[in-house]
């Protein structure tokens, strides 16, 4: 069945708006970090600055431990998306392989524990990280990191995992591969596409969560980036728009150099799965 | 192939340990123990500020440097909050017991962790100085119940920021706060001002449209939320509290001097149709002035006007930003004496220049640098005698009859969805319903 060229021109057309809705925030938030203040408040803005600046930049380095709470960021974020894909992986795929009862019963609370909202545990879990002594610590924002992403992690490995074929593995076992062996060499590489998605998930997550950072983390030296970005607002809504968006900006940068990095990999491995022989 | 895989798997694994060692070294060094309290006799204190703008944040960080340097055993460590967050932050760190020691907030928002027990009260703890230079009508706003939970020392009265060259070429006359304009002649001269096409004699930015009514209202006469003899608050809808919400409404869907549009918009939405020739004034909290001389176009005119007044004059609600010490301190001397000296006259001055905003301070107040004629500031100096408790802001139930009843209701009546007899019956029945299972 061949697409005519009439509409082959409206999905481009489509597509494009699409494209242009997405990029639309990003794009204005870019054009905001390089204005200069009176080309804020015009009545008539434009997409591009007419007097560029980097004055937003300097202000808000000057004003806000930039670098320090991106290198928090990053560490939290690092270390709950490893330690994340490192629980999930294994369990997923008993879940997966193994359709047990517990498995289904797991599956099940995996679910209903999305739903519980922030405000529902964040004053329990303030308690319990007390008295494990990891408040205004990055070692206890890593581990509510970690099991706030591991539902939803755990959700996306198990359908990963069924994607694989059984046969695949049955067909190693036969030609005599162990176990481990068939997981190390067969099941593993199809895994991976699976395995960066679901680590980039959790790192996005965790990169941008803000209510946990703001209420565990007590000191400046170890804020992370989105609460010290909320030192850019002031009472009633009012914001220093300009270093706002520049510090902004920076913190989007590692998401989208992460995410440019591993996009191959993870279209490759969608596309592996696509088509079956 | 075989080989090179394997390497690379190898070579994987490594690097994940790797990895894995290094995040655990680095959360674990990250790990705290500050506990905040005292070594060697030395106390530390934690002061979360909610300066945001760059030149309050060096304020109150220079105050900070000051205090410890002259002050080796009593340290002051500057913790950064955000006043988007700082009830949440703040509830959640006293239920942990984590709370600092000396807490920036504002009073409006001090009403649930005063009554819940967990700010100190600062009856005793305070110098005669800092207690004397604060006037009554101030501390009305942070005394809750017996107590004083809070130390008030910023506010912020609403004005009117108006296009200067806009208001002298129409010919209308200039308020002052000796002459101000009456509510009625505030009216007219919006609806003179707005010339059609788009053009408006006044923009209301009223994204919260409660605090902004009731605050204007006191001059007026409006009270709405009256304390009866037994101690009961109820909520009246009376003649008072009628007038600046009918003078607003009126604007908009009568003359049609007051654009619509700005509504539903928080004060600095209303900026740019300011500076673009859009509206001849806007009314606004007097901090306000820092953004405008920050973003104004060259050349642009401008001037600050004191707010309409009623048969109460001038008078006009405030929350003040406070500072306030944490019940479970265990330095609760050390923290008052530090609030002292945040709030000696010069420091005040210091803070009030820093945020643009008024002190609460009689001495500070007096002070030439904050009675320039320059950006305003002797408008706001001259009405900083009238300002008062914000109405209601110690009434329990207040903040659910504001989110449920009093802003839906304000809005659709703003909007002219409904009439001023539905404004009165929600306001005083739905809301009185509310209250009233605050105070069985």
């Amino acid at each position: 069945m061949r697409t005519s060229r009439r509409a082959r021109a409206g999905q481009y057309a489509a597509l494009l708006a699409y494209l242009v809705f997405l990029a639309f925030p990003f794009l204005w938030l870019v054009s905001t970090a390089f204005k200069p203040a009176r080309e804020l408040a015009t009545l008539h803005p434009t997409w591009l600055p007419r007097d560029p600046t980097l004055d937003n930049f300097r202000q808000a380095f000057d004003e806000q431990p930039l670098l320090r709470a991106a290198s928090n960021s990053l560490v939290a974020a690092l270390g709950a998306a490893v330690i994340a894909v490192l629980i999930a992986t294994p369990m997923a795929y008993v879940m997966a392989r193994h359709r047990t009862r517990l498995a289904k019963a797991a599956t099940g609370w995996v679910v209903v524990s999305q739903a519980f909202p922030f405000v529902l545990v964040i004053i329990p879990l303030f308690l319990v990280l007390k008295n494990l002594h990891l408040i205004n610590s990055v070692a206890g924002l890593v581990m509510v990191y970690v099991v706030w992403a591991l539902p939803f992690a755990l959700w996306m490995l198990v359908g990963y995992v069924r994607a694989v074929p059984a046969e695949m593995e049955e067909a190693a076992a036969v030609d005599g591969a162990g176990k481990l062996r068939t997981l190390v060499s067969i099941t593993a590489p199809l895994l991976a596409p699976g395995i960066v998605a679901t680590a980039l998930f959790a790192f996005i997550t965790a990169w941008n969560e803000f209510f946990f950072a703001l209420v565990l983390l007590k000191t400046p030296e170890k804020q992370t980036l989105p609460v010290v970005l909320t030192h850019f607002l002031g009472a009633e809504g009012v914001a220093d728009l300009g270093p706002l968006a520049a510090a902004a900006f920076l913190a989007t940068i590692p998401s989208l150099v992460v995410f440019a990095l591993i996009q191959k990999r993870i279209t490759g491995g969608m596309l592996a799965g696509a088509v079956k022989s | 192939m075989r080989t090179r895989m394997s390497m690379r798997r190898g070579g994987g694994r490594g690097w994940l340990a790797g990895l894995i060692a290094g995040l655990v070294l680095v959360a674990g060094s990250g790990c705290s123990g500050d506990g905040g309290g005292s070594e060697d006799g030395r106390v530390t204190l934690r002061f979360q500020s909610l300066a945001w703008q760059k030149e309050s944040v060096d304020v109150n960080k220079e105050l900070v440097r000051e205090w410890n340097a002259t002050h080796p055993d009593v340290e002051v460590e500057y913790v950064q909050g955000s006043w988007d967050s700082v009830h949440d932050q703040l509830l959640t760190s006293f239920e942990g017991g984590e709370a600092p020691d000396i807490i920036h907030d504002a009073s409006d928002d001090l009403a649930d962790f005063a009554y819940g027990g967990y700010l100190a009260d600062l009856r005793g703890l305070l110098s005669e100085r800092l207690t004397s230079d604060i006037p009554g009508r101030s501390w009305e706003t942070t005394t809750f119940g017996d107590g004083i939970y809070g130390v008030p020392f910023l506010q912020e009265p609403r004005v009117l920021i108006a296009n200067a060259t806009w208001l002298k070429e129409s010919g209308v006359r200039i308020p002052t706060p000796e002459k101000p304009w009456s509510w009625d002649e505030f009216r007219r001269i919006t609806d003179r001002l707005s010339t059609g096409e788009g053009k408006y004699g006044v923009a209301w930015p009223l994204k919260e449209p409660v605090s902004a009514t009731l605050n204007l209202s006191l001059s007026t006469g409006g009270q709405l939320f009256h304390r009866g003899a037994d101690g009961k608050v109820r909520i009246r809808f009376e003649e008072g509290d009628e007038v600046v919400p009918r003078t607003i409404h009126d604007q908009v869907n009568v003359d049609d001097s007051a654009s619509g549009s700005t509504l539903g918009s928080g004060g600095s939405d209303t900026l740019p149709g300011f500076f673009g020739g859009k509206y001849a004034m806007v009314p606004l909290g007097f901090s306000y002035r820092q953004q405008i001389v920050q973003q104004a176009p060259k050349g642009f005119d401008w001037q600050v006007l004191p707010a309409p007044a009623g048969t109460d004059g001038l008078t006009q609600g405030v929350s003040p930003q406070t500072l306030s010490v944490a019940e479970d301190s265990p330095h609760k001397k050390e923290a008052a004496a530090f609030i002292d000296f945040l709030l000696r006259p010069r420091n005040m001055v210091r803070l009030a220049l820093g945020d643009w905003m008024l002190p609460t301070g009689t001495q500070a107040l007096r002070d030439p640098a904050l009675r320039g004629e320059k950006d305003g500031w002797a408008v706001g100096a001259a009405v900083a005698g009238e300002l008062r408790s914000a109405p209601a802001q110690s009434v329990r139930g207040y903040p659910e009859w504001k989110d449920k009843v009093a802003t839906p209701a304000y809005q659709s009546y703003y909007s002219g969805a409904i009439g001023m007899g539905e404004l009165r019956r929600r306001l005083v029945g739905d809301g009185n319903r509310v209250l009233a299972r605050y105070q069985r």
